[in-house]
């Protein structure tokens, strides 16, 4: 059986608390003992060694947020080249969208996700399943036959699921699976601009999307969600007003601890402003949109004190041609599965509001939780799955989007000198990614095979 | 001509916007014009200043009044002017406006005069082509030679042959919150030392323009006897779907410049509009016609104004400074 042996990294496992430099052996898939090695070739026939010397070694990333395009628009992205992104940028596993065309709103599509996931062959894929039929906001997807098929957690990402009556209906329903339901939070007829509403926006001539379209949404269903007593578990995507942030604090605190409310970030919306937009550049053009320096400090601050938990990177690929078009034409988001780790890195460690192990915890064990992952993924227990992520935390680079992996290039953060870079990637006990070859040692083989 | 700046280059290739103008560089083109607007008083209407120049007046949203107006004055400037109409989105044909302006541009072109129904249009465009672009109006952001021609209109009106405009009040009244013109205005009319009030309901009144530096009121008949120019904007009837008024003839009412509300009006104030006018709308045809019009000067305007503009940006483009006035 395969045996890897991961040497001398510094071992961040926020789940047991573990935060030393050590030596991990992985073997069978798993995770099979934590600790120091005198002898790594005695764990095991085919040993693989890894050298992590000066490097964190972290339960593989899991970015709960993604779009891989497939079905429908695989000129944009695959759910292969996905996964290869993925595993580029240190994510293990990945949760992703169900906007495709057709959207994942039945069994059948749910399945396929897992097929096409399997015959790549690189990170784990979870498809998360439509709310609503065709997410058009409507009729309640077949939500329970998707969760027996897989589908890890429920949304109509894209858009909100807007009608009050069919997201009260909704969440009743998602409850019964256990799983999470993530809302796009955007009221369609107060949202729907291209950027972020107020000053700018009205010199630049464009529409505005004002906070008020997610603050309105996050609030009603959190009121629906405690009025309709079924304890849905909640999930705010990509949050980017600091009112909302105000919403998710209370309600995490005050309200009997009955409102489930859970929030993820996503970089651009720490590390960009509205500014950018200034020069029509659609690769600033996000949804919910870039907002001011002081929604920035608000998603910090929650991020610091715990009220936002999950890290996610909303990875959305679209093709040069597309993002060539006028700024209100243009699709919105933008790719981030490369650029997530490093990014974060600056945001949130460089700039000191959280330290490694605390935004570790964020791109795995809590991502885990929310997901109902965690049994096998997430942390580094014995037993658990073996997917690793190593990352050398010193690491100075440039963000070149044509090195990417992702087939498409839309990326904001190109050209922008960033450390912190994941080295290696293994997947189930398989080192899916490693960018230096010199650090690994595959196995030898002995006498008797050799003949 | 005087000449108070001597040193004074022009410095752009584009035309895209008065937001990015500095206050001499909007004198500098409105005197540029001041010395062109003879020409269309001679017997032969041309000068040679673009000759062998190929301007394309590239159209992606209806126009007649704005387009005649460039065609002429590149013509004035004996270029040859190329039309070019361009329907519907972008996403439909399947080509980006980027590949619609590289293909324009491979036939020999100097400048691209661009309106375009999506804001930002024009300094996309700018950024994926060598020649000059001139802006003719993109989406609700800017409308530059519209700003500056009314800008001329109220400077020659008032005898500023300076084109300082200290002390003096502009009214714009009408869909602000839509309107290129407005803004425009606002930017020019700011740089120039002039105040703004900008009137209309307050749902067609963002307050970011009081950022700006303007004054925001929904009460026209306070406003009107305390302004030197009021410049009517034209009532858009696809707003009344958006609910942002709840009657043409409500509006009307509290927003149309009739005759009954001119009295209250400096006596010498300048009525502007920039066309094609609601007559009983937003303005009265009395009105309109009367002695305070200024709406068929503002026409005239244009024309030596987009002369400027053409032959100021191009001279650039050539890598020849042409900064002198003409």
């Amino acid at each position: 059986m395969a045996t890897t042996v991961i040497r001398n990294g510094r071992v961040i496992d926020p789940l047991n608390e573990i935060d030393t430099v050590t030596d991990i052996v992985l073997a069978n898939s798993k995770v099979q003992r934590i600790g120091k090695v005198s002898d790594p070739d005695a764990q095991g026939e085919h040993v693989t060694v890894i050298d992590a010397s000066g490097c964190l070694v972290t339960p593989g990333l899991i970015d709960i947020h993604v779009h891989l395009r497939e079905p429908g628009e695989e000129d944009k992205e695959t759910i292969a080249t996905g996964a290869a992104a993925a595993v580029n940028g240190g994510f293990t596993s990945v949760c992703c969208m169900p906007n495709t065309k057709p959207a994942l709103d039945d069994e059948g599509r749910i399945e396929m996700v897992y097929r096409q996931a399997a015959r790549a062959n690189l990170a784990n894929v979870y498809p998360v399943g439509a709310v609503t039929r065709g997410r058009a906001g409507k009729e309640l997807a077949e939500i329970g036959l998707m969760s027996e098929a897989g589908a890890v957690a429920f949304s109509d990402d894209g858009v909100a699921v807007a009608s009050s009556a069919v997201c009260a209906k909704a969440m009743a329903y998602i409850a019964m699976t256990g799983k999470v339901f993530m809302q796009h939070c955007e009221d369609p007829e107060l949202g729907g601009g291209v950027m972020n509403a107020g000053t700018l926006a009205t010199r630049l001539g464009l529409s505005g999307w004002p906070r008020v379209a997610e603050e309105l949404i996050i609030q009603r269903d959190i009121l629906l969600n405690i009025s309709g007593g079924a304890k849905c578990r909640y999930h705010v995507q990509h949050i980017s007003s600091g009112g909302s942030v105000e919403m998710v604090r209370r309600a995490r605190h005050d309200l009997f601890g009955q409102a489930h409310v859970t929030a993820e970030a996503s970089p651009h919306h720490l590390l960009l402003t509205e500014e950018s937009c200034a020069t029509y550049d659609t690769n600033f053009k996000m949804n919910p949109p870039l907002r001011n320096r002081r929604d920035i400090e608000a998603i910090l601050e929650a991020i610091r004190d715990g009220v936002i938990t999950v890290l996610a990177t909303d990875h959305a690929p679209h093709t040069q041609e597309e993002k060539e078009l006028e700024f209100a034409a243009a699709p919105f988001g933008i790719i981030g599965l490369e650029s997530a780790l490093p990014l974060y890195a600056r945001a949130l460690v460089e700039s000191g509001v959280i330290d490694w192990p605390h935004m570790i915890g964020m791109m795995t064990i809590h991502s885990a939780k929310l997901v109902n992952l965690d049994k096998t993924k997430g942390h580094l227990t014995v037993g658990a799955d073996a997917d690793v992520t190593i990352i050398d935390p010193n690491e100075n680079w440039t963000l070149d989007a044509h090195a990417f992996a992702s087939k498409s290039r839309n990326c904001p953060f190109h050209g922008w000198q960033v450390t912190g870079r994941a080295l290696a990637t293994v997947v189930g006990g398989d080192v899916k990614m490693c960018r230096d070859e010199g650090r690994i040692r595959e196995p030898q083989m002995n006498a008797d095979e050799r003949r | 001509m005087s000449r108070p700046d001597d040193d004074y280059r022009w410095p752009h290739k584009h035309l895209l916007g008065l937001e990015d103008l500095t206050p001499a560089d909007l004198r500098h083109i409105l005197r540029t014009a001041r010395g062109l607007e003879d020409v269309s008083t001679r017997s032969v209407k041309k000068v040679p200043a673009l000759r062998g120049k190929v301007v394309v007046n590239l159209f992606f949203e209806d126009s007649t009044r704005t387009r005649a107006s460039f065609h002429l004055a590149a013509s004035r400037l004996s270029a040859d002017v190329l039309e070019f109409s361009a329907k519907g989105s972008s996403v439909a044909k399947g080509e980006t406006l980027r590949d619609t302006a590289r293909n324009i541009e491979a036939m020999g072109i100097d400048a691209i005069v661009v309106r375009h129904q999506q804001s930002g249009a024009p300094h996309q465009l700018a950024r994926s082509v060598q020649c000059s672009v001139i802006n003719a109006g993109d989406g609700q952001h800017e409308h530059p030679t519209q700003g500056l021609l009314d800008i001329y209109t109220v400077a020659r009106r008032l005898g500023r042959d300076d084109f300082d405009l200290t002390g003096i009040t502009v009214a714009i009244v009408g869909d602000i919150a839509h309107s290129r013109v407005a803004r425009s205005n606002v930017h020019g009319l700011r740089k120039l030392g002039a105040g703004v009030v900008l009137v209309g309901p307050t749902t067609l009144l963002p307050r970011g323009f009081a950022d700006m530096g303007c004054e925001l009121s929904h009460d026209l008949d306070e406003v009107l006897p305390r302004v030197d120019v009021v410049n009517m904007l034209r009532v858009q009837f696809e707003r009344l779907q958006s609910q942002a008024f709840p009657s043409v003839r409500e509006y009307s009412r509290f927003f149309g410049l009739t005759v009954k509300r001119m009295e209250k009006a400096k006596r010498e104030v300048i009525v502007m509009h920039p066309g094609p006018i609601n007559r009983g709308i937003e303005v009265e045809s009395a009105v309109a016609d009367g002695p305070n019009s200024a709406v068929l000067a503002q026409v005239a305007n244009g024309l030596a104004v987009r002369m400027a503009a053409l032959y100021l940006t191009t001279g650039v483009n050539a890598g020849v400074n042409t900064g002198g006035n003409a």
